[in-house]
């Protein structure tokens, strides 16, 4: 391990405020559209905005105590929320996620789990290609077999499978 | 009775069993519990005849209870939140080389917690149907207040937290079309959106994809105590299991009671520990490896899990995010929940509570003779099972519609539940309010039509003005705690 990895990536409150300010965005989005759809009380009832418009004051004005309190908090400045080493660690998780999702689309969903799974094994496992391709390629196929044949849910599919004629 | 027969059919035994087996598997892995499981796996039921699939899903929700406990004790890693609790002492006590004896008394209280709320059911929901019978807009309103005012009224400390995650939920809820008035909210000219937000995809993606990230983080570390049970440690520890027949009993109520009032299970687990802590001769022990410390626990937490589905049935209103994933099973094969489901649905509502019991039993067996199988479960690599749940939580967003959307949603979900949960914001509340928002809603506008816009409706009966007021009392329960703590002091 190296030695920064202890060392904080954020603060438990800068990640506080980050959060609650973000709702607090949140909240005021939806109280413009609730007004511009009408939050008042028409002829035939309520408007459509009604009932969100207070679900929007209510997340303002919740966050907003929030973030008042955190900003006064000692305590929650000093405390990590992630250490560098484990937001690494967070990182290698989710980029390759984010990249296996927007590849189902192009490639299908069987070739992007294969890829996927077998970047896993290689990266984080250290396993040889041999019982990588055999573990990567077994599950996407049991998968195909759940799903395409028992229960004959169609999941997306690319190129392979239509020159497999799989499809 | 006759909901035995319906039960009791061969092929609905299959069922029970398979979805025990599941469950625990769901219930052992990090990344899937009860909710997002049973999400996932629910657009594999629509072919399946109702109550067989409620059958199936509802036994993975038993099945994941069971397994929480199993990685509790043999890991110190709670499978599940309402297996935090049982980690206190079940993990001395595996670290003692009892561990034998802790997951049979984990699987035996849980067991007991789960009949006791199943018993519950059977007696209550029919009475509390027939109750809510007469209600109008006004009362369910104020049920659904009073479930939500609860969640604020229970949570510990955090009460802004819970409103803020909560009313994110009703304002994604209320994205879309608005079928009142049928105009289009929130979407912002999107027409992805216009469907708005289905929360299964949320589920999977708070609970799996954010469980993840967190296990990911906390540097997973499976080091665990091997677990060797067979029938004299089960014997043993059933011998000693009587002797703390109070605990359970005083675990069941707390579990029921935070199951029926939308607590839920976690922190009727931990409430239940603290129970049993300050009565017990040997409190001062506990932490050490108490079998007791197992009970209190396990027991609450199931009979809260279990008897969350009490007012789900009745009323439509979930006690617990599974609870929420099963009722919204239920509106997809077309059945409305509510008090007209005991009186339209007998043969699936009784066919249900029959399927409690004997699931149940179904689970303790299983659990009880397969432990080294799921333990073993724990032992492939985080490397090559973290992708894995991954994959199947991706398949899971994309079966509910079919739509590519939903699993790009259903990542962005993920990413917020890692850090909401990392600032203790409760997700359930979150998830409660994104599946009853519409509905409260409804209700809501119904009760100020009839009353034109008079707030006073809610207080108008002695029925709906009592509910009021109960979750008024409940909402601000942290404040009148702290004012009556302060008057002692003074």
């Amino acid at each position: 391990m190296h030695e920064n990895n202890d060392r904080p990536a954020a603060s438990t409150r800068t990640l506080e405020i980050v959060v609650a300010g973000m709702l607090f965005l949140l909240g005021a989005l939806v109280i413009v559209d609730s007004v511009r759809l009408g939050a008042r009380w028409a002829d035939d009832g309520p408007q459509a905005g009604y009932f969100p418009f207070y679900i929007g004051v209510l997340i303002c004005v919740s966050t907003a105590v929030v973030i008042y309190r955190a900003v006064g908090d000692k305590a929650k400045a000093a405390k990590t929320f992630v250490t560098r080493g484990a937001f690494r660690q967070v990182l290698w998780m989710l980029v390759p996620s984010i990249i296996y999702v927007a590849l189902i689309k192009p490639v299908g969903l069987y070739v992007a789990s294969t890829l996927f799974i077998a970047f896993f094994m290689r990266r984080l496992g250290n396993y040889p290609w041999l019982p990588t391709a055999l573990v990567a390629v077994g599950v996407s196929a049991a998968f195909f077999l759940l799903f395409e044949v028992w229960f004959t849910l169609p999941l997306p599919k690319g190129p392979l499978e239509a020159w497999l004629r799989l499809d | 009775m006759q909901g035995f027969g319906v039960a009791l059919t061969p092929f609905n035994l299959m069922l029970m069993f398979v979805g025990v087996v599941l469950g625990v598997i769901i219930g052992v892995l990090p990344g899937l519990g009860g909710a997002n499981g049973v999400a996932i796996l629910l657009p594999l039921t629509f072919t399946m005849p109702p109550t067989s699939a409620i059958i199936m899903l509802s036994c993975i929700y038993w099945g994941a209870l069971f397994g929480g406990a199993i990685t509790s004790i043999l890991f110190n890693i709670p499978g599940e939140p309402w297996s935090v609790a049982t980690t206190f002492d079940g993990y001395p006590l595996a670290q003692k080389g009892r561990a034998g004896a802790a997951l049979t008394a984990a699987f035996t209280s849980s067991f007991i917690g789960a009949l006791v709320a199943v018993i519950v059911i059977t007696f209550l929901s029919p009475i509390v149907a027939n109750f809510a019978l007469a209600f109008g807009p006004p009362e369910f309103f104020a049920v659904y207040l009073l479930t939500f005012c609860a969640f604020v009224g229970m949570s510990k400390g955090q009460a802004l937290k819970t409103i803020a995650s909560m009313m994110v939920g009703f304002a994604l809820a209320a994205v879309g079309l608005d079928t009142v008035t049928g105009s289009l909210r929130l979407t912002f000219g999107s027409t992805a959106l216009l469907q708005g937000f289905d929360f299964l995809i949320a589920v999977i993606g708070l609970f799996g994809i954010g469980e993840i990230l967190l296990t990911l983080e906390e540097g997973l570390a499976f080091k665990g105590a091997r677990a060797k049970i067979n029938l004299k440690v089960v014997m043993e520890t059933w011998r000693e299991l009587p002797r703390y027949w109070l605990t359970s009993l005083r675990s069941s109520a707390v579990g029921c009671f935070m199951g029926i009032v939308p607590g839920g299970a976690t922190p009727a687990s931990f409430m239940a520990y603290g129970v049993a802590k300050r009565f017990s001769k040997d409190g001062d022990k506990f932490g050490t490896g108490m079998v007791e410390g197992v009970v209190g626990p396990e027991t609450a937490a199931h009979a809260a899990g279990t008897s969350a589905l009490l007012p789900m049935l009745t009323l439509g209103v979930p006690g617990s995010p599974t609870a929420a994933v099963l009722l919204g099973g239920l509106l997809i094969w077309g059945l409305q929940p509510g008090p007209l489901l005991f009186q339209e649905q007998k043969e699936f509502v009784w066919g249900l509570i029959a399927s409690m019991y004997l699931g149940n039993i179904a689970g303790l067996i299983v659990v009880l003779t397969c432990v080294p199988l799921f333990a073993a479960i724990l032992r492939i690599p985080f490397s090559i099972i973290a992708p894995v749940i991954i994959v199947i939580c991706a398949i899971g967003a994309y079966t509910v519609h079919n739509s590519m959307f939903d699993v790009y949603l259903m990542v962005l979900f993920g990413v917020a539940g890692y850090v909401l949960r990392k600032l203790d914001y409760p997700l359930a509340p979150l998830v409660l309010a994104l599946v009853l928002g519409d509905r409260a809603e409804s209700a809501f506008r119904q009760a100020m039509l009839v009353s034109q816009g008079d707030m006073s409706i809610f207080f108008s009966k002695p029925l709906v003005g009592g509910m009021t007021t109960l979750a008024l009392l409940l909402l601000f329960w942290p404040l009148i705690q702290t004012a009556l703590r302060k008057a002692k002091a003074a």
